[in-house]
């Protein structure tokens, strides 16, 4: 009796917590969008920021997180 | 990299518009469409506060998951986007949306309430990047030039943060420290850890309540 009173709660908790689970939001996890490229690898205009290299992931990273210390906090400069 | 996120300073925000300008602007956004707004609080009232709102690319968006399309999607660096080929302007994530991110031009494709455009973080969307049809579409891709969004790289007071998470979170909490002040808000302990929360400035512990601190004079 016990050991079907914890079966019964432990379908009754795996049913109620279905709606608890996280969808995959990616673009190719159910979206109906295009493909759309990485930002790392560049655009090729003449507008791009020097400094790193297009389709370099790590270089790209580090070149943004670069310009966020140089351009949004003034403590590195200023304190 | 963390997830790309904005961060608004409400100690520093001037309410100088100058974001929104900057994103009508990098972004060419038509007429009755304001991807930025920029919202006070206590206008006009000593102590007002302001911050600057726009799509806050939520880790779990309600308008992605309310979308009867499936337009929207979410790049590995945590920008929500979306594809304007797919929308088809029923307006559901506006009514989603908690900051009121989706905007619809009022002319357009379908009419009054067009398809619906947004903060793309300066992302661009689903076309090749740099190319006039993202331009046109979804606005500049700064991200895929190797630069930030438009809004934060020229706010003046620096309100403003955008980029990796991490390094907002760590530009955030060391100019929180450094001017004492900033750490009692809701929501610090959660975020940086219960250490610094409702710590007083340095000097400021022994007055009584109700005295307001001079500022030093040097001599």
């Amino acid at each position: 009796m016990k050991f079907r009173l914890s079966a019964m709660a432990v379908v009754a908790a795996a049913t109620v917590s279905v709606a608890c689970g996280d969808k995959p939001q990616a673009l190719n996890a159910g979206s109906a969008s295009k493909q759309d490229a990485t930002p790392f690898s560049g655009t090729g205009s003449a507008y791009m920021d020097t400094g790193w290299k297009a389709g370099d992931k790590a270089s790209w990273e580090q070149h943004l997180k670069t310009r966020m210390q140089n351009g949004q906090n003034e403590y590195t400069k200023a304190n | 990299m963390a997830r790309m996120k904005f961060v608004c300073d409400a100690e520093r925000c001037i309410e100088c518009n100058g974001c929104v300008t900057a994103c009508k602007n990098e972004n060419e956004v038509p007429w009755g469409v304001n991807r930025r707004r920029v919202v006070t609080l206590n206008d006009g009232v000593p102590g007002e506060k302001s911050i600057s709102v726009a799509c806050m690319h939520c880790s779990d968006a309600p308008c992605m998951a309310v979308c009867p399309v499936n337009c929207f999607y979410r790049t590995d660096e945590g920008v929500v986007l979306h594809d304007k080929d797919v929308c088809i302007g029923c307006g559901y994530c506006s009514y989603a949306c908690p900051f009121g991110a989706p905007q619809f031009p009022s002319q357009g494709t379908f009419g009054v309430r067009g398809k619906m455009d947004k903060c793309t973080f300066c992302a661009g969307g689903p076309e090749a990047n740099g190319s006039q049809a993202e331009f046109e579409k979804y606005g500049r891709n700064r991200l895929a030039e190797g630069k930030l969004p438009a809004c934060a790289e020229q706010c003046s007071t620096k309100a403003l943060l955008a980029g990796d998470g991490d390094v907002v979170a760590d530009i955030f909490r060391n100019r929180v420290l450094k001017r004492g002040k900033g750490a009692e808000v809701w929501g610090w302990g959660t975020a940086y850890g219960s250490k610094q929360a409702g710590q007083p400035p340095a000097g400021a512990a022994q007055q009584p309540a109700g005295v307001t601190q001079q500022p030093a004079v040097k001599s």
